[in-house]
């Protein structure tokens, strides 16, 4: 039952990837700066949303983990911060190649670059100490503890590199306010199936973290005889 | 008071541990030397340049030199099973891990006043124009790095690389306290006193420390026991 609400988010969200692919490259008008390339938006802002949208459920699974001891809830810890890893790298690519066309740079060090990379470090250090922990339990308490932190930093991060790097202000910033209606449409209407992939890949990833569990509960019970 | 006198026994504890065998001290006070030495290489150690960058060099050396010493704080109670005796007296968790944060944090302004004047003298860098901001600074930030340090030496003592797991997962962390103190020492190292923007990132510190060390005292029960 359940695999098949899945196969059916999946098919749902490629459906609408699909769709919404179609009406960008035939429906939407190249815009009037940028010409063809802008059309990376249309993933690029969704994925940050999607990418922020995992690293918020990851928090709150992992304060749910620390009232329940419940291992479910740190399965969804580790699921979403790494389907929100993939996101927010998809995020800072889509970015760079979209930086590489307009500003014809790959980099630059304005504040909503360096703070989206400072997020993915933080929550690629997650990973990291995940793999450095062995015992099931003692792993799911302290990485649940370094995601509350994890996100306790995050504005912290965004507030003081904002400081920093306004203080020497960027032209090439792109104003978002000043997007056409259809555009904007077109960006929140992507975000749809795109956060249905989401939700799709980490409740596969939760899949594997239960199977994982009893393959290792499998082998101790082994090991006991 | 109990909670203050049972605090100051841990940090008691630890300083004189520190002191009489200096593993952590001499280790990271020579590496702060190395690294002072090895940025004479990276630029040209004129008065113009060294000026502009004055602040970040400092606490680039001030975060290295930390590291040494978070790195030791926890680890040290491994040996014998001091950690599982520590845990099991009757000090609670909060005391014992704000103990520990004091005892790291005075190595580490320890290591900061021996840094700071040996600084001024290879880069001719006048450092005692704003004494009084200065020391803010350093008490504020050194406090940052000291609690989220300790709270993360407490995180990774049991792990293999612990060496390497924790510079790699504090620094991202500690990336907004380092970047406040560092936009305010360049100026002050400058002469200029702390006003206008710069009360900001003051600001901004006093912020970090306060939830920060709130957080930490909250979750390291969960830390140290589970």
């Amino acid at each position: 039952m359940r695999e098949k609400v899945l196969y059916g988010l999946g098919t749902v969200a490629a459906l609408l990837l699909a769709r919404n692919i179609w009406t960008m490259l035939t429906g939407l008008p190249d815009e009037a700066f940028q010409g063809a390339i802008f059309r990376i938006i249309f993933f690029h802002v969704p994925a940050a949303f999607t990418c922020f949208a995992c690293y918020l459920a990851a928090l709150i699974a992992g304060v749910m983990y620390l009232k329940s001891k419940n291992l479910r809830w740190d399965s969804l810890t580790v699921s979403a911060t790494e389907v929100g890893l993939a996101f927010g790298a998809a995020n800072l690519v889509s970015g760079m190649i979209w930086a590489r066309i307009i500003w014809g740079i790959w980099w630059t060090w304005d504040w909503r670059l360096t703070s989206s990379l400072i997020c993915w470090l933080l929550y690629a250090g997650y990973l990291v100490l995940r793999r450095a922990i062995e015992e099931p339990t003692e792993r799911a308490r302290l990485s649940s503890v370094m995601t509350i932190l994890n996100f306790s930093v995050v504005p912290f991060v965004f507030f003081s590199i904002k400081w920093f790097r306004t203080q020497h202000p960027q032209p090439v910033l792109y104003g978002e306010g000043k997007m056409d209606a259809a555009y904007r449409i077109m960006l929140f209407t992507n975000w749809v199936p795109l956060l249905m992939l989401a939700i799709a890949m980490v409740a596969v990833r939760m899949r594997q973290e239960r199977r994982q569990r009893e393959i290792d509960a499998l082998r101790r019970t082994v090991h006991a005889f | 008071m109990l909670f203050l006198r049972q605090m100051m026994t841990v940090a008691a504890k630890d300083l004189r541990s520190e002191l009489r065998t200096k593993e952590a001290l001499n280790a990271s006070l020579s590496f702060a030397l190395v690294i002072l030495l090895l940025f004479s290489f990276a630029f040209d150690p004129s008065s113009d340049t060294t000026r502009e960058i004055s602040g970040g060099l400092l606490w680039l050396v001030f975060a290295f030199a930390g590291a040494l010493i978070l790195n030791r704080s926890f680890a040290r109670e491994l040996e014998n099973d001091c950690l599982d005796a520590l845990i099991a007296s009757p000090v609670p968790g909060p005391a014992l891990f704000l103990g520990k944060v004091v005892a790291n944090y005075v190595l580490l302004l320890g290591i900061e006043v021996v840094c700071l004047p040996v600084f001024g003298i290879f880069y001719n860098v006048s450092w005692a124009q704003q004494p009084l901001w200065l020391a803010l600074v350093m008490i504020l930030a050194s406090w940052g790095v000291s609690v989220v340090g300790t709270v993360f030496s407490a995180l990774t003592v049991n792990l293999r690389l612990r060496e390497l797991m924790l510079p790699m997962l504090v620094y991202p962390m500690l990336i907004p306290c380092l970047m406040a103190a560092m936009q305010l020492t360049t100026p002050l190292l400058a002469g200029q006193p702390v006003q206008g923007d710069l009360l900001a990132w003051l600001r901004m510190l006093i912020g970090f420390d306060i939830i920060f060390t709130s957080l930490a005292v909250v979750l390291i029960d969960t830390v140290l026991i589970g």
